[in-house]
This record gives structure tokens, sequence and C-alpha cells, in this order.
């Protein structure tokens, strides 16, 4: 197997170093990260409370997942493993999100489409890390050296609470969207596309059809 | 008697195993599709998930941040006999899965689908899902934990007969392309097809033939067994891998299970069952000995029985 570029990124990122990020290139992170997700956009943005911290203090990389953790009775923080959750379902929030918490890296599952990077990541100079599997959960898990902070743990409940992780040699991600906002999948997706005709050769739309379907398997769904 | 408190420690200990140990039979499949997969970023993938595997073992933690929603599966010998009788045995197996989320730890995933309520402890209203069944002759009680992704890799359709097998085909491909893009569906995968049942039981027999067969299993009808290799080929062959990626690993294998249905259609389930297919089994026996393994064992004959009597027990009516 051909081996990939690999980089170690450190966060906070500059728009420099993250010129230097092609899509498909291996990268591990150092330094401070926020997990945020769907309960944290809506209040962030959607009901305007903002963020409860300064980029200083929650970084500027946001990852969409939530940790599988536990805190207990003394408030100890126990992080065992860690996976994104898929990013596509956030992406109305986007232009809100970037303007709240001056994020350029934003990490997750298996990215957004290509309009929304050109549209909402483009103009933030912010590059999207998609994890990688998914669910290399457990050498996520190892990568996080320290929580230095838990907010709205009450407002949203443990998984969709803004988790603040300082990791070291964190990963591994796979550069999907770069500061031009090509998209890798949609790279892979075009590659795939012209197989896949031949293979429904011989068959026949379904008896009954529903609404709101395409037979065209090209199209993607998110 | 079995006692409850037995149920409780091993259902415990499922969780636990089932969260971070990749079964054997799995790991072997995807070993497989590391061999032969030619795509660089799929195969850089597979490499990174089986570093993964070694990692949650050697760590002791989830392979997986998400937790999925864990759910029971508990099968009954028709002599056994649980210290509180069932109501108990749904509480100890409630009172597992609360304790585990906190001792893993596993992300508390399970909320209330309006109010998102989260109790973190992945219980709450019909969660777990825990499903009975039954076996003749043994007096011992069977666990088995599945900790399945929760969004992505189902999909349902009623098709017809004259839709036949080149339907079925179709169905599959569509359901495979449309969560295997970007990866969505978290393969490869081992993929449970439900065909027949009414709409409810499809969808339980094919989430059953992914979750609750181990990989190289067939199924007993060998027409439906040849049908299992060909769609095995056949999702491989999309030129799709891991995370979407081009490659060849899509499926690690396919089970099919099927129930009869309405005379007039076809129904069709499509489920796939993750790079961290998470499943432990234990049967507790009677004099309180517990046997851990990996195949729930769950599909027998008399599970698939076709008849309206189970032929030993006709033959004891008839003697």
């Amino acid at each position: 197997m051909t081996k990939l570029n690999t980089v170690r990124l450190r966060l906070p990122a500059s728009t420099a170093d993250l010129a230097a990020l092609e899509i498909g290139t291996v990268v591990y992170l150092d330094g401070r990260l926020f997990t945020a997700r769907e309960g944290v956009y809506k209040r962030a943005v959607e009901d305007g409370f903002g963020l409860p911290a300064s980029p200083d203090e929650l970084g500027r990389a946001n990852f969409h997942c939530s940790p599988a953790a536990s805190i207990g009775a003394d408030g100890s923080m126990t992080v065992g493993a860690v996976t994104a959750t898929a990013s596509f379902r956030f992406a109305k929030y986007l232009d809100g999100w970037f303007e709240v918490s001056h994020c350029n890296v934003i990490i997750g599952k298996a990215g957004m489409t290509s309009e929304v990077y050109r549209r909402s990541f483009v103009p933030n100079s912010a590059i999207y890390l998609t994890t990688v599997g998914y669910g290399t959960g457990a050498l996520l898990g190892r990568g996080i050296k320290r929580v230095p902070g838990v907010y709205w743990r009450e407002e949203l409940g443990l998984a969709q609470a803004i988790w603040v992780l300082d990791v070291e040699n964190f990963g591994p991600f796979l550069v999907e969207s770069d500061l031009a906002g090509n998209s890798l999948f949609e790279r892979e997706n075009a590659k795939i596309a012209p197989s896949i005709e031949k293979l429904y050769a011989g068959t026949h739309p379904a008896t009954l059809r529903r609404f709101g379907e395409t037979d065209d398997k090209t199209d993607e769904l998110i | 008697m079995i006692l409850l408190s037995t149920l409780q420690q091993t259902a415990e200990k499922l969780m636990a195993t089932a969260a971070i140990e990749i079964p054997e039979d799995y790991l072997g499949g995807l070993r497989q599709c590391a061999d032969t997969e030619k795509g660089d970023l799929s195969a850089f993938v597979i490499k990174a998930m089986l570093d993964n595997y070694e990692a949650a073992k050697e760590d002791r933690r989830a392979m997986c941040g998400d937790t999925g929603c864990p759910r029971w599966y508990v099968k009954i010998g028709n002599d056994a006999q649980v210290e509180g009788g069932p109501v108990a045995l749904e509480a100890a197996l409630r009172r597992a899965t609360a304790n585990a989320t906190a001792d893993v730890p596993l992300r508390p995933n399970r909320v209330h689908p309006l109010w998102r309520t989260d109790h973190n402890n992945n219980v709450g209203i019909g969660a777990p899902e825990i499903e009975y069944a039954f076996h003749p002759d043994a007096d011992w009680i069977e666990l088995t934990t599945v900790h399945k992704g929760g969004l992505f890799g189902s999909d349902y359709r009623m098709l017809f007969p004259a839709d036949g097998i080149e339907g079925i085909k179709r169905f599959y491909l569509d359901t495979l392309i449309a969560f295997g893009k970007r990866g969505l569906a978290c393969q490869p995968a081992i993929v449970g097809v439900g065909l027949g049942g009414s709409k409810d039981i499809c969808m339980v027999l094919g989430k059953q033939a992914a979750c609750l067969r181990v990989v190289g299993s067939r199924n007993p009808d060998p027409k439906i067994a040849a049908l299992e290799n060909e769609l095995k080929e056949l999702g491989n062959s999309i030129g799709m891998g891991a995370m979407g990626f081009m490659g060849s690993s899509m499926v690690v294998d396919c089970h099919i299970e099927v129930g009869y249905c309405h005379t007039g259609g076809m129904p069709m389930s499509v489920h796939m069952f993750c790079l961290s297919s998470r499943r432990a089994c234990a049967r507790v026996h009677a004099d309180g000995r517990v046997s851990f393994r990996t195949d729930p064992m769950w599909f027998t004959d008399y599970l698939r029985r076709e008849g309206v009597e189970w032929p030993e027990q006709a033959a004891e009516a008839a003697e």
C-alpha cells in the first residue's frame, strides 16, 4: 500500500499552516480543541448565547463529537474513547458558527459538500478534517492528555456538553477539505461513479415507487 | 434457580467486553479485506482500525466513542428459573446497562426523542431494548448484548414477488451505495438482510442477521446461502471501500434471514453492522456457572421452525 503523506499540526493553526495541507493528507494534532455538536450549535448560534468561553480558553478547532466519559462524584473526569458524529447535519449553522467560535479547523465524520466549503469555510480560511474509520475511538482517546474544562454540562447533558481537550499526537485524521474548498470525498465519489451503472444492469426500479427519491446513483444524500 | 446477582454481574461484564474487544470472527473477516484491498486510502483506514482494536484492548477503553444503542437479546431455556422472575431479570439488565455506562465508560447516547432528556446512563423509555427467544430442553439463560450504531446503514422497502431476485439486488445496492458514500455506514460491515415477515419483523430479522450471526456462517437453506455469497460479492464489487474511498472493502459478510410474509408481498430490510461490530454473549447455567463467547448462536432450528408443532413436542403429544 502506498504510504500517505503524514503531518503533525499544532493548534491553534495559522492560515499558512493550513495552506500547506492537501486533501488526503494524514494529520495528527497537538494542542487544544473543543467538542461541539447539535446542542451547542443550536444554543450558541440559534438561541444567541454565543460561546461560554473565549477562543483562547476553548481553542480554535471544533470537534463534532462527544467523548465516552464520566464525571465522578468528586468532579474527576474519565475520558475513554472519542469518535466523531456525522457533520453534514451542522451545515445550516455554519456561517453563524464561524462568527461566534473563530474556529479555523472543523473535525468530524464524513465531511460536508464542497458547496458548503466554498460558501462557509473558504471565507473563514477554515479546513475540515475527517476522522478515520469511523471510530478509531481508542486511538483518539489515547491522545487526550488533559480536560481543562467542561461547559454547559447542566444545560445540555454529558453527551452534548462542550468538552475542552488538550491533545498530543491526536489522530489519525484525513484532510477532507483544503483552503480552496476541495473535497476528498467528492473526488473519490467521482472516481467510483462510472462503475456503478453496470452493477444495476438487468434490474428495474421497484414496482412500488416512493416520493422524494432519486434514481441517480451519483447523487449524494447529505 | 439462576441468581439475579449472577445475571447482573454477567451483564456488566458483557457490556464492557462488547465495547472493548472486537469479536474474532469480524477481525478475521476484516484482515481478509486488508489483504485484498488495493485502494490506498481504504487500506489506510483498515490499518488504522486494526491499530485501534489493539489500543482498545491494551488500554481497556471502548473501541468507539459512539456507544450506539446498547441492547439485549435474551434466550431463555424452557426449564430455566430466574430469581424474581422476568421482571427482576429486566431490572438487572437495565441496572447493568447504567452501571457499565459509568464504569467502562460508555457515552450516554440515549435521549428522549422530543425533549432530548438524557439520564446519562443509556437507560430510558424503551431503552435498552430487550428481545426474547426461548429454547426447548434447556435450563440456562443466554444473554447477548449488541451495541449497534444508531443512525445510518439501515433501510426498509416493500418489494413485491414481481420484483424478484433482481429487485432484491437493486435495493441492496441502493442501501449500500447510499450509506457507503463518505462511509456513513462505517463499512466494511456485516450486512444483514431481512426478507419477509410483517414490516416490523422484517426489520427485526435483518438486524438480527447482521448482529447475531458470525462472519462465515451461512443460512441452512442452500439457495439462500448461495444468495448470501452472491450479495457479499456484489457489495464488494461496487468499487467502494472503507469511508467510501475507492476500493473493494464494503461487505465483510452478508447474512440473510427470512420469515413468512403476506402472499402479495416481499418486504426487505438491510442493516449494516459496523467496523466496531460490538457483540458479546454468555450462557448462565442453572448451577451458576457462566461461559462467555462471541457467537450468540441465536438462530437455531427451533427459532427457524416452519410447522405448527416443534417436532419433539409433537412426538411427545403423540405418545
